[in-house]
């Protein structure tokens, strides 16, 4: 039930916003983040949970990089 | 910089102490075995599902209870999808809805705000269940009904906290040497929150995404934190979650929720582990507390030592001879994210045996 799905932030009025899902436009709540338009943003049931860091919501390959940071 | 190879040979070639691993959100059992990882591991490394799974904790009594409230005149009952054919101990949402009650499916609670509106002589009543990351969402529909003054939407609420129901399983069953972390709650709450109770039960967390690679990197972690006997809490997803999380959900949560004790399908009350409506906003509240305490269990469904990792569902006799998604006797059977159920879709007496 937690699922949680990445989308791009293409209109915002900063308390609500078009959010781009692989094509699929949906509104979603904005209130509980701060985002801007360019912004990817984590939705759970129709409102955006997190802002996801730019670099790392494309790619995982730092997570080695993390992982072999916490195991130091 | 380690590679996913030698973390892949690491798991399969495992042969130390036996270990198990618990991932506590049924968002990772059901990645887990889409991507087939029991297949990947060692013998000696076995994955055991957790409670978070909301479905499946959810009460008997409250499912009858959402059931009763739907057959009242001008009220619609709203639910997630993934309750609806969840059996109480009396009912079900989709036995009620066939007699006639008013249920319906929502994907966001905020689908039923403009409903409200346009229709003031009904009441909608919201099946709020769910953990941390959902109800920060109901805070903010409910500030939202505040702010516009609409009164006819109701809250039957049945919340979970995670915390301490990962210190009530510590307690109750001591063969867990690491915990999967949740990984949208954490988005929430952030990853400190665990240090305490980690460092208590002395088991280690890493918290992680829902990719087959970001669920190998924590098992990885994990085995290496058991073999070093640590109880560190680390943090793998770091790309949504944060050491303290989401203020702005956690304080809209803490502005209109507050702890309680709270019932647990299969398990019993836990301390704490609920959140409630406060008092100052009971006109929104669907008379939850009156819901009570989980006395009556289900007799001979298992689900209740499953979410906890005592048995594995095959080990439970009704397991798909019985209990199948089409005959559940359970909740774990019929949830998206029930461990029976996706034992089941998957086929899992072949992965796992």
């Amino acid at each position: 039930m937690c699922l949680a799905v990445p989308g791009k932030v293409i209109e915002t009025d900063g308390i609500t916003a078009k959010v781009d899902f692989s094509g699929n436009i949906l509104n979603v709540e904005l209130s509980l983040v701060t985002a801007e338009i360019g912004d990817y943003v984590l939705v759970h049931a129709g409102v955006a949970i997190a802002v996801l860091a730019e670099d790392e919501a494309l790619e995982t390959i730092n997570l080695y990089a993390e992982v072999e940071d916490c195991l130091k | 910089m380690i590679t996913l190879q030698e973390m892949m040979d690491k798991l399969k070639y495992y042969n130390g102490e036996p270990v198990q691993f618990m991932e506590v959100c049924g968002t990772h059992t059901n990645s887990i075995f889409k991507h087939g990882i029991p297949g990947m591991l060692s013998k000696n490394i076995k994955l055991i599902s957790g409670p978070g799974c909301p479905v499946c904790v959810t009460s008997g009594n409250y499912i009858d209870r959402a059931a009763e409230i739907s057959m009242k005149e001008n009220t619609v009952l709203y639910t997630f999808g993934d309750m609806i054919k969840v059996p109480g101990y009396n009912t079900s949402l989709s036995a009620a809805k066939a007699k006639g009650g008013r249920v319906e499916i929502m994907y966001s609670p905020f689908d039923v705000l403009n409903l409200a509106i346009a229709n003031p002589s009904t009441t909608f009543v919201i099946a709020a269940v769910g953990f941390e990351t959902t109800t920060p969402i109901y805070a903010l529909l409910l500030d939202k009904m505040i702010k516009n003054d609409i009164h006819n939407i109701h809250f039957l609420t049945a919340l979970k906290t995670i915390v301490p129901a990962l210190e009530w399983i510590c307690g109750s069953n001591p063969n867990i040497d690491g915990f999967i972390g949740p990984g949208h709650v954490s988005a929430i709450l952030g990853y400190d929150i665990y240090k305490k109770a980690c460092s208590k039960c002395s088991i280690p967390m890493a918290v992680a995404g829902f990719e087959a690679e970001e669920i190998i990197a924590a098992i990885y972690d994990l085995l290496i934190q058991s073999e070093r006997k640590t109880s560190d809490v680390h943090n793998l997803y770091a790309s949504v979650v944060t050491s303290k999380g989401n203020p702005k959900a956690i304080s809209i949560t803490d502005k209109y929720f507050q702890a309680e004790s709270a019932s647990w399908r299969g398990l019993g009350s836990i301390e704490g582990s609920g959140l409630f409506l406060r008092n100052e906003y009971s006109e929104y509240d669907e008379d939850s507390r009156s819901i009570g305490v989980d006395e009556k269990q289900d007799q001979g469904c298992l689900c209740g030592e499953v979410i906890i990792g005592k048995v594995t569902p095959d080990e439970c006799p009704w397991f798909a001879n019985e209990c199948t998604p089409s005959t559940p006797h359970g909740p774990c059977m019929v949830s998206i994210e029930g461990t029976c159920g996706i034992w089941f879709r998957n086929g899992a007496k072949k992965i796992c045996k």
